[in-house]
């Protein structure tokens, strides 16, 4: 129904007017013998919806909008002031939306060396809905190499969610903040 | 000339842009498809109950769910507020059982899939909620002690072929409990803390058996979920999977601007959790701060995830363990309803403010501050046939 609808405000219009002045040359040009005038118009009619219908599939598959350029959803950052490199990612691989689940950060130096024994607080929420995350997920083991596992992650909607890290070890406080767009 | 025109460019456009199907963004469709029943997991084992899938546990809370000899004047049951044939709920702004309560009955299909229980989510597992209205005195008003009695004297038999030998009950006074009147818990407090333990095991199995029963206890696929079905497959809609342009306007309303998706998503229009959106207070009613004041009273409950009488380990306890508990957005907050079989069941919101779908869409439209906290909802544009065609859609979750 709307893909009709649709047709209509977008190309029917349009090409409706230029497609009845081209009729009026044909009329014009070859006023001679009926039959012969229906040939040539039902022909460049029919070439003519061809045209239009092509143009109303390509319009109805193609995207409809540019996507805007979504936030920076990088899996691994250096925190807020250069002291870590961070690496944030489910630890099975996938995420499910509504459902309760653990993910890795996993926490390095500079230089590369693990960051054992951090302080890890998290926070966040949806930028664009003004709300924070519907559970409060913790640091609840340290898995050697830098690798914190983090649980009671929870994602209760699509859109774009923040999860905002405060690290503190040995080497020093800092912060980071990865964004994760379902 | 010009109608044989248009009708024939209209027919071969129409071949090539599918027939006349719905005009949906690859976005829509994968929106529209989350929608569907079909997506609807199978239901997870409850593991803090070992009972949740016996059948002869659901049997049992089948039967005490309808039976009204669960209450003090013996004329409430579950059944009195949760009705088999109204989506077992009871169509009141606000429940009445022994006494009139100040929150809406809610439906109970899929409830099992609830991480938490009641508007506010103050219970953690469908047997722990089942308790509750038990107890309280504007529900079933029982207390413990005469529960766990009336067990052994009505359905001792069956309780024992499920759940084991009862115990001594002989010394145990015939009304106590610590939540009841102050000579039930006197009553209780002056019973030894064996004896409380075994009057608890009894009760959490009560509502262990009450929670196996409301397990089966699911959706049905509606008008809508045909529609996306055929949307999804690609097959012509048939019958009434056929969608007016007007429920269709709807359905695209719904998943973009109106942003009715954002929390009514998934294949129950919920995403099981507590928003402020603005809905005010019932004149008359005790306070109200919804979500805020429910996170002391579930950790509080001896028969949540971390009590006792949880069976299995710790780890379905995730819920409770990651509960946000100081958020500024927990006041006021409720908790997201399913939307499914919504339309037949006015009054809505959680003491029942609103009468009508056309009333719901407008407080959203509107988006009216809270009386306390802060709505997360924002005005909408909506004209009067935007309107309609929202709660037009609605109703095909309802047929
Ligand atoms: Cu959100």
């Amino acid at each position: 129904m709307l893909g009709k609808q649709a047709f209509f405000r977008h190309s029917v219009f349009p090409q409706a007017g230029g497609m009845r002045s081209a009729r009026q040359n044909v009329i014009r040009r070859r006023g001679t013998g009926l039959a012969s005038l229906w040939r040539y118009f039902l022909a460049g009619l029919g070439l003519a919806a061809l045209l239009v219908g092509v143009l109303a599939a390509v319009y109805l598959t193609a995207p409809h909008s540019a996507q805007p350029v979504g936030p920076d959803v990088s899996r691994t950052k250096k925190t807020d002031n250069g002291l870590y490199v961070a690496s944030f990612v489910p630890e099975h691989g996938v995420v499910r939306q509504g459902e309760l689940e653990s993910w890795l950060l996993t926490l390095k130096t500079k230089t590369g060396a693990s960051v054992e024994r951090a302080a890890i607080t998290i926070s966040g929420g949806m930028p664009q809905h003004n709300h924070g995350l519907p559970t409060s997920p913790q640091a609840t083991d340290y898995l050697g190499e830098g690798r914190y596992r983090i649980e009671g992650v929870k994602f209760t909607m699509s859109g774009w969610w923040q999860l905002r890290f405060a690290i503190s070890s040995g080497a020093g406080s800092d912060t980071v903040l990865f964004n994760v767009v379902l | 000339m010009r109608r044989f025109f248009c009708f024939f460019a209209l027919t071969v456009a129409a071949i090539l842009a599918g027939c006349g199907k719905p005009d949906f963004s690859d976005a829509e469709k994968k929106m529209i498809a989350s929608l569907a029943l079909n997506t609807l997991p199978a239901l997870k084992p409850d593991t803090t109950n070992r009972f949740a899938d016996v059948p002869a546990a659901a049997a049992l809370g089948s039967t005490l769910f309808f039976d009204v000899g669960m209450s003090r004047d013996g004329t409430v049951s579950c059944s009195t507020c949760h009705k088999i044939d109204r989506q077992f709920q009871d169509d009141l702004p606000q429940a009445v059982g022994v006494g009139r309560t100040n929150r809406r009955t809610m439906p109970l299909a899929g409830v099992a899939r609830d991480p938490w229980f009641f508007w506010d989510g103050r219970r953690d597992s469908l047997w722990a909620q089942a308790l509750t209205p038990l107890e309280n005195p504007l529900e079933q008003a029982g207390n413990r002690t005469a529960y766990a009695h009336y067990m052994r004297i009505r359905f001792g038999e069956r309780y024992e072929r499920i759940f084991g030998p009862l115990p001594d009950l002989s010394g145990i006074p015939p009304n106590a409990s610590p939540l009841g009147s102050d000579a039930e818990r006197t009553a209780w407090n002056a019973m030894s803390g064996a004896q409380r333990d075994a009057v608890n095991r009894v009760y959490a199995n009560i509502g262990k058996a009450i929670a196996a029963f409301e397990r089966s206890i699911e959706p049905s696929p509606t008008r809508f979920d045909r529609f996306a079905l055929d949307l999804a497959t690609g097959a012509e809609p048939k019958g009434d999977a056929t969608f007016s342009q007007e429920e269709i306007l709807g359905l695209k309303l719904f998943i973009g601007k109106a942003n009715c998706v954002t929390c009514h998503n998934g294949p129950r229009f919920s995403d099981n959790g507590f928003h402020n959106t603005g809905v005010p207070p019932v004149a008359g009613l005790p306070a109200d701060r919804g979500r805020v004041d429910a996170v002391a009273q579930v950790e509080a409950d001896p028969f949540n995830c971390f009590g006792a009488y949880r069976d299995g380990d710790a780890s379905a306890c995730g819920e409770l363990r990651f509960m946000v508990k100081d958020a500024a957005e927990l006041v006021r907050a409720y908790k997201t309803p399913s939307l499914r079989g919504a339309a037949t069941r006015p009054p809505y919101m959680h003491a029942g403010q609103f009468s009508s779908l056309d009333e719901v869409v407008a407080h959203y439209a509107k988006a009216a501050g809270s009386v306390e906290g802060t709505s997360e909802i924002h005005p909408l544009e909506l004209s009067d046939r935007e309107r309609a065609a929202l709660v037009a859609f609605l109703k095909t979750l309802s047929e």
